[in-house]
């Protein structure tokens, strides 16, 4: 499964980050979502699909 | 669905019977009519969205209009608009194209890790109010102690604003947010807060320094070419009226419903890492701005089978959202160990309450802090004698005894 996140969308509010750090940034300048690790696997994955769930403008999604 | 709903005579926007829920009224919407027509106090009338999915759908579907300044918007107080002559819209009120490059310009200074950053001043800050809370005489208010002191004190140094003119934009925001006010009296309360803060920002743009909010604005905006000063004044206008209402009433909220409610308290005393998803249940359980989230209709819109026109007004009622069955198990009980991260009490969407993340850390500290450092606080008055703001379109509470 692959994260792919749509800046133009994102409102950065950040829910992602919160839900799982070592998956997520924000952008210093802008606040918008910064992928880190774009195929995650096993509890990484549950903390992904929870990100997708919480997400406010549907900026980020998971595929394949 | 032709007629419209003929809810109380006082019309929308309802209050509270009981300070835990929501007026009974959502519940009845939710089960018959999840998108129903309500009379507004203008004797217009607006489709009021009451179920989770809805309200979620609506707040991220660009068709829906925040724009407060347009006629047609859904009006939940008496007496027209807040306007002053050449002010800017503030970004809640801004529809795309225009909201994402405003919103994006400082939405960098809210970033989780920005606000992480703060972290050891807010702790400082909770630390010492509650030593002089110890200090004064039993019982104390609360909110004069400890819920008004901290988000007000946090949102002056992030922004610039100097604390000891607190009294000032305190007195004049609780005036702009309560129904109860005349319209005249809350336009010169808007006005008068308009004017300090323009008056504040001609002062800063003399000398810009990197340490505060304000200051940083006019700098990126001086150095990219978009520096207006009005729309400065509109944003700090904003982030003022946000960061001192809203975070300090869910202290206050937060404290009688964990007091109320011994075995979650114990929950979060017996382990501080729940304090994390305690903080989420108290936001949801409360839901403290729930008519903030109103929208115009841009063009027809479908939605759960109903056709929402051009131009029609809507109210995503958060709290009956927060409050659905479908959305949280047994939603009227507090569980401080639900998973409840997918509330909507900061709102959905685009308009996503910008400064969440520094709410949550606010109220994060003071819960941890509070009922470490005070073991034995309790309510000092029954809570059915408490003053709640039933009037007020952010919800709260005037004063909350304690003693220890
Ligand atoms: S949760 Fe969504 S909107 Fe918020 S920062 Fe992450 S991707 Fe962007």
């Amino acid at each position: 499964m692959k994260i792919t996140a749509d800046v133009g969308r994102c409102v950065g509010a950040g829910q992602c980050v919160l839900t799982e750090p070592a998956l997520f940034d924000q952008s210093e300048d802008d606040g918008t979502v910064i992928v880190l690790v774009d195929e995650p696997e096993g509890v990484l994955l549950d903390h992904a699909r929870e990100a997708v769930r919480v997400c406010p403008s549907q900026a980020i999604s998971l595929s394949g | 669905m032709t007629e419209a709903v003929r809810i109380r005579p006082e019309q929308f926007p309802l209050t509270r019977e009981c300070p835990f829920s929501p007026p009974e009224e959502y519940r009845g919407l939710r089960d018959e009519a999840p998108i129903a027509k309500v009379r507004l106090v203008d004797d217009k009338w607006a489709w009021a969205i009451t179920r989770h999915e809805d309200v979620r759908a609506v707040l991220s579907d660009p068709r829906f209009s925040a724009d407060r300044t347009h006629p047609d918007f859904p009006m939940l107080t008496r007496g027209g608009r807040l306007r002053q002559e050449g002010d800017e819209k503030p970004l809640i009120s801004m529809d795309a194209p225009e909201h994402g490059p405003a919103r994006r310009a400082v939405l960098g200074e809210f970033t989780v890790r920005r606000m992480e950053a703060l972290r050891p001043r807010i702790q400082e800050i909770v630390d010492e109010r509650i030593d002089a809370m110890l200090a004064g005489p039993r019982p104390a208010d609360l909110v004069r102690e400890l819920s008004l002191p901290v988000p007000s004190l946090v949102i002056c140094e992030l922004l610039g604003v100097p604390y000891t003119d607190h009294e000032f934009f305190q007195a004049h925001t609780t005036t702009m947010i309560s129904r109860m006010s005349s319209a005249e009296d809350r336009q010169k309360a808007f006005e008068a807060v308009q004017s300090y803060l323009r008056d504040l920002i001609v002062v800063k743009e003399g000398d810009a320094g990197e340490e505060d909010l304000l200051g940083r604005q006019i700098l990126k905006g001086r150095e990219d070419g978009t520096y207006r000063r009005e729309a400065l004044v509109a944003m700090a206008f904003l982030l003022l009226l946000a960061g001192h209402e809203t975070t300090a009433n869910m202290i206050s909220l937060g404290t009688i419903a964990l007091l109320e409610n011994p075995d979650q308290l114990a929950l979060v005393k017996a382990d501080p890492s729940k304090t994390l998803s305690a903080v989420e249940e108290l936001l949801r359980y409360f839901t403290i701005v729930d008519a903030a989230t109103a929208r115009r209709a841009t063009e027809d819109v479908e939605l759960g089978g109903v056709t929402i026109r051009a131009g029609e007004g809507v109210l995503a009622l958060g709290f009956a959202a927060n409050r659905d069955p479908e959305a949280f198990e047994n939603p009227d009980d507090l569980d401080v160990e639900r998973g409840a991260r997918h509330h909507v009490a900061f709102g959905f969407g685009a308009h996503q309450c910008l400064g969440q993340n520094l709410a949550r850390m606010e109220l994060q500290i003071v819960v941890d802090t509070l009922f470490r450092r005070v073991p034995e606080l309790a309510l000092a008055q029954p809570v059915e004698e408490l003053l709640f703001k039933d009037e007020a379109a952010i919800y709260g509470v005037h004063s909350l005894p304690v003693t220890w």
